[in-house]
């Protein structure tokens, strides 16, 4: 009996089957779901690791000790983890090494459109592609064998499309994979320039292997049609091109690197054009062009955002389809009941710049509170706000702020902070401590308490880390937003780096069922307006609160000059 | 059954719900499917959009706009952003209430006043029968209970697929509020 399964739920399922016993990542749209159904087999011992970089460098400590390890993690975490990554392409594994890699074309929740196949040719590590749910999971069982048989890490590439799509799938039996002997072995695993040297030869060699390998290796299939028009595609963008050029003869790449030069060379020969299909960058065209074959394909389908049935239909000539209507936008927001709220109230308030990185709280760029400047990368608002001191000088500081998240500061922020108090510099950071890491739906992190499954583990101290690390360090409750605002000023004022660690729960953790605010004698001011609460609607009568959705946090209480809205039941 | 169907709404509003229970129907029936979701950051109170495509032998996981059997709209602006996905002749079952966006609340934008005409329209307030079914929360199974009277699955098919995916604890609420659907779908196609 088939069953459905969301991209990342069949490949949690494959790595199940393949025997895998060790998962280590990081969270990350649209990867997340990946470690989160992992975490439902007890064969497997999973973790939610504090970064990318650790995530692979203990999937990779489990892989070198002999057994199959996977870690999974967004595109942009490849980048946190392409340190381990190169060398570990150098040093081989052992038992199986996967990285569950996903990329997000058209950005759906990303901050850019990085495409993850130029990372796995730089390291020199394979790169398969399934094109549904149930390659999802044939295929990552596929890369663990692969991985052993060629001693490489394997990146396993899903797209947005691939991953949050569900299709049916067949399940198997759990293939036990014994633990392979660990041997000390100076020469492979300790890469100094001596060693290195010899096994980049290795790589080299095993490169060349693989792509002699390619078509026995059975990822890759050929779909004749006629000769008129060939398409190279990789992944879920072959389902577009089945739909939108029936007629044409397709090679389907499951190993989309190495390449099987032999197959496009042949494939080439059989058809009059060929073209390649592919999302983001115009990858698997230049390595065809460069083997002196006529290929076209970016010129058709540009480098931005998704492909689909009708923008591949539409660059080779078909009819256009209809497009969405100009309505006003619906852009997300802040839940009713965010702590992130009052604390960006404070801060629009006291017109500070505020220098951000990723997290729900980004959303703070945003009209109404549209308040937060920049947004880079995790961890990132520590050092722009070292650089922009460094830049503007210290009244410039006392004016500004940075900003991150619990999950976002213990994943790359901590270094930005022992390097602000070795810099000796003047700034004020603000750990917006919701408990949890919210935006990618509530993974537990170090300093939440609970490990992957919601048991009590050991709790990172934040205030006592940060005080340790040279840190002057206040604790608020952003939803007390005078009392805030009052510390604020303080630590803007300060000399030294201060840390206030602004701490109230996600409203989405409190499962109690609110107690909404009421409106009487509303005089239509719209003070209460600026909050960006989407609980609260206003018309030529005045302000009303939406009952289904407000969270009854009281904030728009106190920002009420005539006290016509109460709030029942005291919350905090 | 061959339908491609789009679900649209407003993050929340068990959009990714709805769609995981028809994947799961289709399956049961015996045909082929593919559901397209997008979760994070559109979770947030933004549009929400999924795609669900049934048929024997379903490649792209993404309905062409212009293409689409139906739309199930959960709020009245987000039916009115989808309706470009319909072919000619396909069908729309909307929940007339409105939430209003960020730049309605603050002033930036009107509310449209716009109607939908020319095609198989199911406008029904899915709220309150989902009120009156015992919770707010239900709107999506009125919606869906509306839709079972444009197909021809069995209705206990439905129930069956909805109790395999709800939380044990919603069940009997939701069984009524597909129940209270089905007759408001009934009496809209008179």
């Amino acid at each position: 009996m088939k069953k459905l399964m969301l991209g990342n739920e069949a490949v949690a399922r494959g790595a199940y089957e393949a025997g895998v016993r060790v998962v280590s990542s990081y969270p990350g749209t649209p990867s997340t779901e990946i470690t989160e159904f992992s975490a439902a087999y007890k064969e497997i011992n999973c973790e939610w690791a504090p970064n990318e970089k650790v995530a692979v460098e203990t999937a990779f400590g489990a892989a070198m000790c002999g057994v199959r390890a996977m870690s999974c993690m967004k595109h942009v975490g490849l980048n946190v983890a392409a340190d381990p990554l190169y060398t570990a392409a150098y040093t081989g594994v052992n038992g199986g090494l996967v990285l569950c890699v996903a990329d997000d074309p058209f950005m759906h929740s990303s901050q850019n459109e990085q495409d993850t196949r130029f990372i796995a040719r730089a390291a020199h590590v394979p790169v398969i592609e399934p094109a549904d749910s149930q390659e999802c999971k044939d295929f990552i069982r596929r890369a663990f064998e692969i991985s052993e048989r060629y001693d490489t890490p394997v990146i396993l590439r899903l797209t947005t499309r691939l991953a949050h799509q569900r299709s049916p799938v067949e399940t198997a039996e759990r293939q036990e994979q014994p633990v392979k002997p660990y041997e000390k072995n100076i020469m492979k695993n300790v890469m100094m320039p001596g060693m290195a040297r010899k096994r980049h030869v290795y790589v080299e060699s095993r490169e060349a292997q693989m792509e002699k390998d390619a078509a026995a290796l059975g990822l890759n299939r050929l779909e004749m049609r006629g000769r008129a028009l060939g398409v190279v595609c990789a992944g879920v963008v072959y389902q577009y091109v089945r739909e939108a050029l029936p007629e044409a003869s397709v090679l389907k790449l499951g190993l989309s690197y190495p390449m099987d030069k032999a197959a496009i060379r042949d494939f080439a020969a059989q058809v009059d054009r060929l073209i390649v299909i592919e999302e983001l960058e115009g990858i698997m065209e230049q390595e065809i062009a460069a083997m002196g074959i006529a290929v076209e394909g970016k010129k058709y389908t540009g480098r931005q955002g998704e492909l689909s049935v009708q923008r591949i239909r539409e660059a080779f000539g078909g009819e256009k389809a209809p497009e969405e209507p100009a309505l006003p936008a619906r852009p997300p927001v802040l839940c009713p009941g965010c702590p992130h709220r009052a604390t960006f109230h404070v801060l629009k308030k006291l017109k500070l710049h505020v220098f951000g990185d990723i997290g729900c709280y980004t959303l703070c760029a945003l009209p109404p509170i549209d308040s937060l400047e920049s947004a880079l990368c995790m961890g990132a608002s520590i050092g722009m706000a070292v650089g922009a001191e460094k830049a503007r000088g210290r009244d410039f500081a006392r004016q500004s702020v940075a900003v991150l998240g619990d999950s976002t500061f213990v994943h790359s922020g901590i270094t930005g902070l022992v390097n602000a108090v070795y810099d000796r510099s003047n700034i004020t950071v603000v750990i917006l401590d919701n408990r949890i890491t919210g935006m990618t739906g509530h993974q537990q992190n170090p300093a939440t308490g609970f490990d992957i499954y919601n048991q009590p583990a050991p709790q990172l101290n934040l205030e006592g880390l940060c005080e340790s690390i040279g840190a002057h360090v206040v604790i608020e409750n952003p939803m007390d937003m005078d009392a805030l605002e009052k510390v604020i000023k303080e630590e803007l004022n300060r000399d030294g780096v201060s840390v206030i660690i602004a701490r109230y729960p996600c409203a989405l953790l409190d499962k109690r069922r609110p107690i909404p605010a009421r409106v009487t004698g509303c005089r239509n001011c719209g003070a209460c307006m600026g909050l960006g609460c989407p609980a609260i609607e206003r018309d030529a009568g005045g302000v009303h609160i939406n009952a289904a959705l407000c969270n009854g946090c009281g904030l728009c209480v106190s920002q009420c000059h005539f006290g016509a809205i109460s709030c029942g039941g005291d919350r905090t | 059954m061959k339908k491609d169907i789009i679900i649209v709404g407003v993050g929340g509003q068990g959009i990714l719900l709805t769609s995981k229970i028809l994947g799961y129907l289709s399956l049961r029936m015996g045909d082929d499917v593919k559901v397209s979701e997008v979760h994070g950051m559109s979770q947030r109170g933004g549009s929400v959009i999924t795609h669900v495509r049934i048929g024997q032998d379903v490649a792209s996981p993404l309905i062409t706009p212009g293409e689409a059997d139906l739309v199930i709209a959960f709020e009245w602006l987000e039916a009115l952003r989808a309706e470009f996905y319909l072919k000619k002749e396909g069908a729309m079952i909307a929940n007339t209430r409105r939430m209003l966006p960020m730049p309605v609340i603050m002033g930036k934008a009107a509310y449209p006043e716009q109607e939908i005409t020319g095609r198989p329209l199911f406008a029904l307030d899915a709220q309150r029968i989902a009120e009156e079914c015992g919770s707010v929360r239900a709107v999506n199974i009125v919606l869906l209970g509306v839709m079972s009277t444009l197909t021809e699955w069995p209705r206990d098919a439905y129930e069956a697929a909805i109790a395999a995916n709800v939380k044990p604890a919603t069940l009997d609420v939701n069984l009524a509020a597909f129940k209270a659907g089905c007759q408001a779908g009934d009496s809209l196609r008179g």
